[in-house]
């Protein structure tokens, strides 16, 4: 009890962050991460529950109070290695993870004040480990000599593949784009995660032994079953949403209009904002005007304002309590002058005489009662219609199941909506041996929860590669 | 496993493919380039009417490519490619035994290819290497094939001999009356089908306005007619949007549902515009590069 009086004194240590006048001119990113003491400050704040809540918020259940122990004692290393245990990208989680929803949202201080900065000290752990010099490699177990295939490289499949390769199984990447990462390096943007931590975490899979294979489409290059025909045992598919939403409203296909990964992949895969150093070109006018309400959309609207528009507007058809994405991130992009019109849809887009978008036709909306889910849907006002001027549009609005592998793999069972049906627990799917996880099966969700799935069927996956029988108590 | 199983010769190691050129040759007046690529794992699936992605180096734009001839055997593809921009300007001055930073593929729907009779391949310009290799299928179901392939000169003509070899007829056209007729591809393949009436399937693979107006001309003799169309692409796995295409009042991803469609029900204005989203920005490309 003295312990915890004496804790709850300390304030949750600020983020330090690049003013916001600088930052809206680079892509350098926004948070800057705690020194060794603040990050020891924040550690301290932690009652150590017996029975901590906040790892039931974590989807790997990542010992949290053991490593921000380690952290508060000053032992940087040793509490990423307990982070390690479970999260194979913790520098990645400890910035993306929408943390309010999960870890922290479950801390008992959270209850009466702020929760801990779990987040943050998952990142400053990360980080501290990059500044040393590079650790001795935990040497995969013996070889077993079974020979696993993994297509995708986001973080479902990464975290398959560094579980497998510890394993001792031979892990080969296959991946359609000329760089593995998937969202993390062709969707979120710089500011928030720089390129640089996923090439790290992909350098350590190579360490492993893990082979990466770029440009190589599985459904195109190999289809799954000849990748059994070369040998793999196993083949997990981490592939991915990859499908953009349109809103099929009249005018759409106008110049100046792009999905939203579109836009980030020239921003961020293809480097744009570094045009005419590189050669693939981003267009942003001076009025963006971005469609959704989630991360991407925010990302879309905080970069298009770095590449130098003049009026970012978000388009949002429910309210600012409905949208998705996270808190931390609207507030950035408030802080950074975008716009946002809640409750308004766009409905047409009229364009100039060279076929380029120059004002969107919206109409107002309002909320109406919870539907089962809780989530308010939204009509439309009648007589509300307004127009407002715009020259580039990106929609934001969502993805959908991208079917390149799935078409050319008759015996995979999909949903409806062309999603794969898999085992929540395993992964597996209805064609045996053949496993996936990730958005691919839930729709767009999370790093960590593809990162969970993956986690879940290299354990499946390990189990059938070495014939070991599941016994019922096991959950 | 019920799947075919690859013939043993094709049982190409999994590796990075090097993407070496191993053989390049200047064409029309140094306007079209023919390259042969080494990619061993994409010869062995390539079939007609695909394509590839390519990037140059670390900085390159990803450039689609049409799979003009493979070899899996050799282990090699054929593109040709005419230099419009950058990066086909940098792709002209690479030499034999340099390497490509990527290439992915095949991408892109496979033609359906079928015996069905007389069949007339339109080309223009570069087109016509694109045509090629589609041209070799329909010969290789023996087809009656009639080949009208065109340009502004005769030194401008690319793949003759080629093509005449495929072809049961093969029409020439130079709009300047160098070499075959005089006129335009469209002029001879509308005189064309005013005396033979017994054509099945007109295919055009060319420059947008040349694919319009072959679609315009065969319409009211109610001939199918396919064109290969080429929208800026980005990743080329229908990821990002970028190469859609209005076809038939639907909304198709050329890269993956196409790049072949049915000539009559594509909305050529709509897309005509859009190929020219990027001009300024790829003229600055262009004139960064020189400087
Ligand atoms: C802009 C943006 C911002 C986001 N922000 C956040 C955030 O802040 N926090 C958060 O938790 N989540 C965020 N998300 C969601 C999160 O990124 C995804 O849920 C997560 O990346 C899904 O991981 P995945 O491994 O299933 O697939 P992906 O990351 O989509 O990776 C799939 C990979 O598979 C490859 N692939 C696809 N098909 C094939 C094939 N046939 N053969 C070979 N390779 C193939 C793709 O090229 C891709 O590289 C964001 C998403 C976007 C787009
Ligand atoms: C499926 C497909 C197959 C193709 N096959 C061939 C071929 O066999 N031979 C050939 O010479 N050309 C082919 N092209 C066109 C070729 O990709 C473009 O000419 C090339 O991208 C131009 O690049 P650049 O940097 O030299 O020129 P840029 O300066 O970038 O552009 C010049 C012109 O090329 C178009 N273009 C630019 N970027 C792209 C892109 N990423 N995708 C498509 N078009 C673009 C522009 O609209 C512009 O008209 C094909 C295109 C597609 C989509
Ligand atoms: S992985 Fe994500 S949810 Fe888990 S502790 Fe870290 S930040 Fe929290
Ligand atoms: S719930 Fe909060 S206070 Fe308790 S152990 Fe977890 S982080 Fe610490
Ligand atoms: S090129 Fe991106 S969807 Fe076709």
């Amino acid at each position: 009890m003295e312990q915890k009086t004496q804790a709850e004194k300390i304030n949750r240590q600020k983020m330090p962050e690049q003013n916001v006048s600088s930052r809206i001119r680079n892509f350098d990113e926004v948070p800057l991460g705690y020194d060794p003491q603040t990050a020891q400050r924040e550690a301290s704040r932690c009652i150590m529950c017996k029975n901590p809540k906040c790892v039931e918020g974590c989807p790997v259940e990542i010992d949290i109070p053991a490593f921000v122990k380690l952290i508060k004692e000053g032992k940087f290393l040793e509490a990423i290695y307990k982070i390690k245990e479970k999260n194979a990208l913790p520098a990645v989680c400890g910035r993306v993870c929408p943390q309010e929803d999960q870890c922290e949202k479950m801390c008992l201080l959270g209850l009466k004040g702020e929760p801990v900065g779990i987040g943050n000290l998952e990142r400053f752990a990360a980080d501290y480990e990059y500044t040393q010099p590079l650790a001795e490699v935990k040497k995969p177990t013996s070889p077993t000599g079974h020979k696993a295939a993994v297509v995708g490289s986001g973080p479902s499949g990464l975290t398959v593949a560094a579980d497998l390769a510890l394993l001792g199984h031979e892990v080969t990447i296959f991946e359609a784009l000329h760089e593995p990462g998937g969202v993390l390096i062709y969707g979120i943007p710089e500011f928030r995660l720089p390129k640089a931590i996923v090439k790290r975490e992909i350098d350590y899979l190579k360490s492993l032994g893990v082979k990466v294979f770029n440009n190589m489409i599985i459904g195109k290059i190999f289809t799954v079953d000849e990748l059994f025909d070369r040998g793999f045992e196993a083949v997990y598919l981490g592939v991915g949403a990859g499908l953009p939403v349109f809103m099929g409203i009249p005018g759409e296909n106008l110049n100046g209009i792009l999905s939203a990964n579109e836009f980030l992949s020239r921003v961020n895969l293809m480097k744009g904002y570094e045009f005419p150093d590189t050669d693939t070109p981003v267009y942003v006018g001076n009025h963006v005007a971005v469609i959704g309400g989630g991360n991407v959309a925010m990302d879309c609207a905080r970069t298009s304002l770095r590449l130098g528009a003049k009026r970012v507007t978000v388009l949002y058809r429910r309210s600012r309590r409905e949208m998705p994405a996270r808190l931390d991130e609207v507030i950035r992009a408030e802080e950074e002058g975008i716009i946002f019109h809640y409750l308004t849809n766009p409905i047409r887009y009229l364009s100039n005489e060279q076929n380029w978008v120059k004002a969107i036709e919206c109409i107002r909306m309002e909320l109406a009662e919870p539907d089962e889910s809780g989530r308010r849907n939204v009509i439309p006002i009648a007589g509300s219609e307004q127009t407002i001027e715009f020259d580039t549009v990106l929609v934001a609005v969502g993805a959908g199941a991208n079917p390149v592998l799935s078409s050319t793999t008759p015996d995979l069972k999909l949903n409806s909506r062309g999603y794969y049906i898999a085992d929540p627990v395993t992964g597996l799917t209805s064609k045996p041996r053949v496993f996936a996880g990730g958005d691919i099966v839930t729709g767009s969700a999370t790093v960590i929860s593809a990162m969970g799935a993956g986690r879940r069927s290299a354990q499946a996956i390990h189990k059938m590669l070495m014939g070991i029988q599941d016994t019922p108590t096991t959950d | 496993m019920n799947s075919k199983k690859e013939h043993p010769c094709q049982q190409v190691s999994i590796s990075e493919d090097s993407y070496t050129i191993i053989e390049k040759e200047q064409l029309a007046k140094r306007t079209i380039c023919k390259m042969i690529i080494e990619a061993p794992l994409i010869a062995r699936k390539a079939r007609a009417g695909q394509f590839i992605i390519l990037r140059v180096n670390e900085t390159g734009e990803r450039v689609p490519m049409t799979i003009t001839e493979k070899d899996p055997a050799k282990g090699t593809i054929t593109i040709y490619f005419q230099v419009v921009g950058k990066t086909t300007a940098l792709m002209r001055n690479m030499k034999v035994g340099e390497r490509f930073k990527d290439v992915v593929g095949p991408l892109g729907q496979p033609d359906e290819i079928e015996k069905i009779g007389k069949v007339v391949m339109v080309g223009g310009g570069t087109g016509t290497a694109v045509l090629y290799h589609i041209t070799q299928a329909y010969r290789a179901l023996d087809n009656y094939l009639v080949g009208i392939i065109g340009a502004r000169d005769k030194d401008l003509i690319i793949l003759q001999k080629e093509m005449g070899a495929l072809c049961d007829e093969l029409i020439v056209t130079t709009d300047d009356g160098s070499s075959g007729q005089k006129g335009l591809v469209t002029e001879a393949l509308n005189n064309y089908l005013k005396t033979s009436h017994d054509v099945r399937l007109v295919w055009a693979i060319g420059p947008l306005a040349m694919m319009k107006a072959v679609s315009a001309i065969t319409r009211p003799f109610q001939i199918k007619t396919m064109v290969s169309l080429n929208p800026i692409m980005v990743d080329g796995t229908g990821m990002c949007g970028c190469c859609r295409v209005t076809v038939g009042g639907k909304i198709r991803f050329a890269c993956v549902d196409g790049p072949s469609f049915n000539g009559h029900l594509v909305d050529y204005d709509e897309l005509l515009k859009r190929k020219g989203m990027y001009l300024n920005q790829e003229r600055e490309s262009l004139l960064f590069s020189v400087r």
